[in-house]
């Protein structure tokens, strides 16, 4: 019997990995052999966060504990396994919600030792990375990545900007927000306005027949007296409360608020921001790759900017497809499987969830 | 042969059979580290019974009611062990582990049992007895109530021995659904025994910023 104390035996050239995220409000449950993808399972709970206008973290860690069973059935299915062909478990134990990751984290130790196999836990945020190294199939040619990157991660739990110079070995912090994640803000804004949540694609809509330069909103930690401390961080806070600003003295005014125009210009600024500091990292650094991940990538102004700013700049632009790029189960197999395939031992049965779990830490 | 797994207090793992009892029993009385102990103590217990998993018949979790965040990391675990030893999972109230301790102890008649829900706020059932088989009948409960209710005089169990029990022991756990089993009494609702709302307030809109 292979098991948890024998990794010798593990399938290190083509290893079968069933990965599980409950990091935020998306229960995922992927499969991957080596690079391939066999299943990307996600159960969300977001239609019970929208009437609360964001996510609640009980209301996630509830849905969590009904839909891991489920979803997992459903991706051996999909996947066409047996559970008891998979070589090892991978699971994100960090950065997200605590009460959200333990489920996942109890889940996944029950699940490799009932299956006689190792755990590999993983950074959440390097998982968005390691989705880029998925394949849809045999005839799905597309290049490997190649380092060093840059990689921009956003959606509602964060945004940060990386360095990544090896997926399993050397991922480096260079910055991140300093208060709200991108996709909080668009939330937030979003509610402002009137827009249901989530508050994203509304925005998109309503930009749609909107004028980006009709009102110039704030860039956060864009001026010179900030660049120097938080050079590549992000502020989302002062954006919207200007916003709030703009909006209220309209209303108080009695003058209608042309919605299209503030949701353009608000989206301008968020989407100017984020590409500014990705680019001006890329360029300082000397990394003529820019890797995009995370919800908000689904926003069609930002991947249209991305591509017009990098194809300026000669950098070469990732973005993996979208449902690898909102939070999924498949990046943390794939990421677990690149571990192993790289080497790694498992992760000792002792790791625990961690809310702030540093990107420096790729395996726990 | 049962996998029995419990959180709803500290972290218990047991492995237990109807004709040998308790075979193995680990323990933590830690009410935070769910999640970094339950996988040791699963390994560990499944090393002392020295079975292998093929010869488990199902895995029992407790329900709870227990503080949440603890309590779904043993139900997770029960559930997905389950699922990947590809046997039953088989729910029990964990008050009804704690009755069935108790009175294996030596209570009998009537039992309040209560335990802590955190936010000065405690859970209680109450039971009447044990049946022939010895498995704990509960008439009320599981509920959460403020401390000072069970306190009053006119309290409808007032008058019924209290038991305020700390931690919640798999091996007992594992006992009560091995008789519920063979004696074919059904099992609790596979629902995590929460007792409260996600506390959540709607809000009135966005607050004004100037
Ligand atoms: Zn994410």
């Amino acid at each position: 019997m292979t098991g948890v104390n024998d990794p010798l035996a593990l399938n290190r050239t083509n290893p079968l990995v069933l990965g599980i995220e409950t990091s935020c409000d998306e229960t995922g449950i992927g499969i991957v052999r080596g690079t391939v993808l066999l299943s990307n399972t996600i159960a969300s709970s977001m239609d019970e966060h929208a009437r609360y206008g964001g996510v609640v973290p009980e209301v996630a860690a509830r849905a969590h504990l009904e839909e891991l069973v489920p979803a997992i059935r459903a991706a051996t299915l999909e996947a066409g396994i047996r559970l008891d062909d998979i070589d090892a478990v991978a699971v994100t134990c960090g950065p997200g919600l605590a009460g959200a990751l333990m489920v996942g984290v109890g889940a996944a130790k029950a699940l490799a030792i009932s299956l006689g196999k190792p755990v590999y836990a993983v950074n959440h945020l390097v998982g968005h990375v390691g989705a880029d190294v998925l394949r849809l199939g045999a005839d799905d040619t597309t290049e490997p990545l190649e380092y060093p990157t840059i990689a921009l991660l956003v959606s509602g739990g964060h945004t940060s900007l990386l360095l990544v110079r090896d997926l399993v070995s050397d991922v480096e912090l260079l910055g991140e927000t300093i208060d709200d994640a991108a996709g909080e803000a668009f939330d937030k804004v979003a509610r402002l306005l009137g827009l249901p949540y989530p508050g994203g694609p509304q925005i998109d809509k309503a930009a749609l027949e909107g004028n980006p330069t009709a009102i110039r909103f704030p860039r956060g930690l864009s001026q010179t007296k900030d660049m120097e401390k938080h050079r590549y961080d992000f502020s989302f806070s002062g954006l919207k409360t200007s916003v709030a600003r703009w909006v209220e003295q309209k209303r108080d005014a009695g003058e209608p608020v042309p919605i299209p125009d503030v949701a353009a210009s608000f989206r301008e600024s968020v989407v100017d921001i984020l590409l500014t500091k990705a680019v001006a990292a890329c360029v300082d650094l000397g990394v003529p790759r820019l890797l995009l991940g995370g919800g908000v990538i689904a926003n069609a102004r930002l991947r249209q900017v991305a591509q017009e700013r990098t194809d300026a700049a000669g950098i070469a632009l990732r973005i993996p497809p979208l449902s690898l790029c909102t939070d999924n189960g498949a990046m943390i197999a794939a990421l677990g499987a690149q571990l192993i395939m790289a080497g790694h031992e498992p992760s000792s049965l002792e790791f625990g969830a961690d809310s702030t779990l540093p990107v420096s830490d790729i395996q726990v | 042969m049962l996998l029995a797994i419990d959180t709803s207090a500290g972290t218990s793992v047991a492995v237990v059979d109807l004709a040998r009892g308790v075979i193995a029993e680990q323990s933590t009385s830690d009410t935070m580290r769910h999640a970094e102990v339950v996988g040791r103590l699963i390994a560990d217990c499944l090393r002392d019974a020295a079975v292998p998993i093929s010869a488990l018949s199902a895995v029992v979790g407790g329900m709870g009611p227990g503080p949440f965040t603890g309590l779904r990391v043993g139900i997770a675990a029960a559930r997905v062990f389950a699922l990947g030893a590809g046997v039953p999972f088989v729910p029990v109230v964990s008050h009804d582990a704690l009755a069935f301790g108790h009175y294996q102890a030596g209570h009998t008649g009537p039992l309040v049992v209560v335990t802590d829900a955190r936010r000065r706020e405690v859970n209680w059932s109450v039971y009447s007895g044990t049946d022939a088989v010895g498995l704990p009948i509960r008439v009320d409960g599981p509920c959460v109530a403020k401390p000072a209710v069970l306190l009053e005089a006119a309290w409808v169990h007032a008058a019924v021995p209290r038991f305020d029990a700390v931690g919640v022991s798999a091996g007992d756990l594992g006992q009560v659904a091995e008789l519920m089993w063979a004696h074919q009494r059904p099992f609790a609702v596979d629902e995590a025994l929460y007792l409260r709302s996600p506390d959540v307030t709607l809000s009135n809109g966005p607050k004004r910023v100037s």
